[in-house]
């Protein structure tokens, strides 16, 4: 007998409630479908336009270990893009269409790429505070209900908790290097600080898509609960670096246990999804224009591989007729 | 700047000449390999390239490492790696020009890779019998690490020579531009001659079979034209390696004498 499509639905929480892992051919709900595939290609684009603000200092990382660092790092990145990719075309869309949603500028992704890498220390304040903030959002998600994004993240944790400690070292590095240097550790901390703590997304009464993805364990915590995380986290670690954070409001509350700490600026986080960071447009254009200048590598790739798939097909009927004559 | 007795020092001896062109050519091009990070064709492809990229660094890395032990213990003063990398200038690189050249685009680099990377295997098998101690400690690590280089290398140059009108067009067009650069890497100098000089005109013949038949099987025609460019080795270079150090050395120029 046909199942209802309420039974199905009752079936699917009871087996999100019970920890089970949904996997790619079981049935969910559609909205559940179309959830995980906004987040997961958001998240696997954030991958790869995430390379190109680090990529910028690879030609001129400042010893060779650094550079040596920093490249694995970026790669590090294409990597967990391609893991990313692979674990949302399991729910029926292909890469294609995900990089043309990316191009068309319908498809988001994280928006602390479109600020610009000034100095070297910016890549000690990625690695540290980006990558930072990542894994505390990720963490969550090596537990997500659907399998082959649980599955993703476990691998993509391991490198960018190397990803921050890197990140940190480098700062460390640099906090104890000449006064040009601690200030270039400083400078590169305000900046990147404040669009650190927007990583985590609007706050939790303005955030639209909360409520059914916790429900669905897709998120297990809320975006206010991981930035508080993060604060205290990092608020900690300065501490080791001798530097500040650049909030003022910033100080420990012996009541709640946690940082407190100042009001975010939601309209340059507004303005900065909406396109008008710094370098949205670059970025953008930077994507398209590796895409449209491969399309000829592309093509050719196909096309010699469909050559020697006919060439394979009539070495083989040949063969079937030698044998059967 | 290189401390004047350094860079004097490297002057007379030919041992050392001989590792810095071996890690100059292996940083330069993973220098150049390296500006495709994030901006590949296929994202698989972009990662591929980067691990060749590293692999090229590293192979730098040991070079220089290994340059900078000799100097520290010939002269006693003590020279790292980054020195070497990041305190000489244009003149004193002594890369072939075909790691210079710009990247132009996806089947330039790949031919590139392949033209190189074929010269580098065999120089390095005839190093591994030739060679001891560390530099043959080098060759054995790297020759593994060029295997894959030049087997990845040469099926893109075969798959986009028989690919498409357009990309056979375009691979006719790269061989044109970097052939006459290739024959600077077969001709020994004499920082050269000690160690592979007997062997060169063995490296030299692998090299041509093995750029024949791929070009064979990617529909290219080979080359006819042997006008050869030259000077890299001795430190007369492109414009181009002027404009790679500005930006591969700036911080260390920018700020000198500071740990990172
Ligand atoms: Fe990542
Ligand atoms: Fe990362």
């Amino acid at each position: 007998m046909e199942q209802t499509t309420n039974q199905l639905q009752v079936q699917f929480q009871k087996r999100v409630d019970e920890e089970q892992k949904i996997e790619p051919r079981d049935w969910m709900p559609e909205k559940y479908r179309q959830t995980l595939i906004r987040q997961i290609s958001q998240h696997a684009h954030s991958e790869i336009i995430g390379m190109l603000p680090e990529g910028n200092w690879i030609t001129r990382a400042p010893s060779l270990r650094r550079k040596a660092i920093l490249l694995a790092k970026v790669q590090d990145e294409a990597g967990h893009g391609l893991y990313l990719y692979s674990a949302a075309e399991t729910l029926g869309i292909s890469r294609d269409e995900m990089y043309e949603q990316l191009h068309s500028g319908k498809a988001k992704y994280s928006s602390i790429f479109n600020y610009p890498t000034l100095s070297w220390a910016d890549m000690g304040a990625i690695g540290w505070l980006v990558d930072g903030a990542a894994i505390l959002n990720q963490i969550p998600l090596c537990r997500t209900s659907f399998g082959p994004y649980a599955r993703a993240m476990v691998r993509v944790c391991k490198e960018e908790s190397f990803h921050q400690r890197q990140g940190f070292e480098c700062l460390l590095q640099l906090s104890k290097g000449s006064e040009v240097q601690r200030q270039m550790c400083q400078d590169a901390i305000n900046r990147w600080w404040w669009p650190s703590l927007m990583m985590f997304g609007p706050k939790d009464d303005e955030s639209p898509n909360s409520k059914l993805s916790m429900q669905w364990k897709i998120k297990r915590f809320t975006n206010d609960e991981l930035r508080q995380k993060f604060v205290d986290m990092i608020a900690e670690q300065i501490k080791v670096l001798g530097m500040v954070l650049p909030d003022p409001d910033l100080k420990w509350n012996e009541q709640t246990k946690h940082y407190d700490y100042g009001e975010i600026n939601w309209e340059e986080f507004k303005q900065v999804i909406q396109g008008n960071g710094p370098c949205n447009k670059e970025r953008l254009e930077a994507r398209k224009k590796a895409w449209a200048d491969g399309a000829w590598v592309r093509d050719a790739a196909t096309a010699y591989a469909a050559k020697k798939d006919i060439q394979k097909a009539k070495a083989n009927s040949l063969n079937k007729e030698t044998q059967q004559s | 700047m290189l401390q004047q007795s350094i860079k004097s020092f490297i002057q007379q001896d030919q041992q050392i000449q001989y590792l810095l062109h071996l890690a100059d050519n292996a940083l330069i091009l993973s220098h150049r390999n390296s500006q495709w990070c994030g901006h590949g064709p296929i994202l698989e492809q972009d990662i591929a390239l980067t691990n060749i990229a590293l692999d090229q660094l590293g192979q730098a890395r040991n070079l220089y490492q290994y340059a900078a032990l000799l100097i520290t213990e010939k002269t006693g003063i003590s020279t790292t790696e980054d020195q070497l990398a990041y305190l000489r200038d244009v003149g004193e690189f002594k890369n072939c020009l075909l790691a210079e050249l710009p990247n132009g685009d996806w089947g330039q680099t790949v031919l590139r890779n392949f033209l190189m990377g074929s010269y580098q295997f065999f120089l390095y098998q005839e190093l591994q019998q030739l060679a001891s101690g560390q530099l043959k400690a080098i060759a054995d690590k790297s020759i593994k690490e060029i295997t894959y280089h030049v087997r990845w290398s040469a099926d893109w140059v075969v798959r986009l020579g028989d690919g498409t009108t357009e990309s056979h067009a375009r691979m006719v067009q790269a061989l044109e531009l970097l052939w006459s650069y290739t024959g600077e890497m077969l001709e020994p100098c004499d920082y050269e001659q000690g160690l592979i000089g007997t062997q060169s005109s063995y490296i030299k013949a692998a090299w041509e079979a093995k750029i024949a038949a791929v070009l064979a099987e990617g529909n290219l025609v080979h080359p006819t034209n042997d006008w050869m460019q030259s000077g890299g080795k001795k430190g007369l270079h492109t414009e181009h390696l002027g404009y790679l150090l500005a930006e591969m050395q700036f911080l260390q120029r920018a700020y000198p004498g500071l740990e990172w």
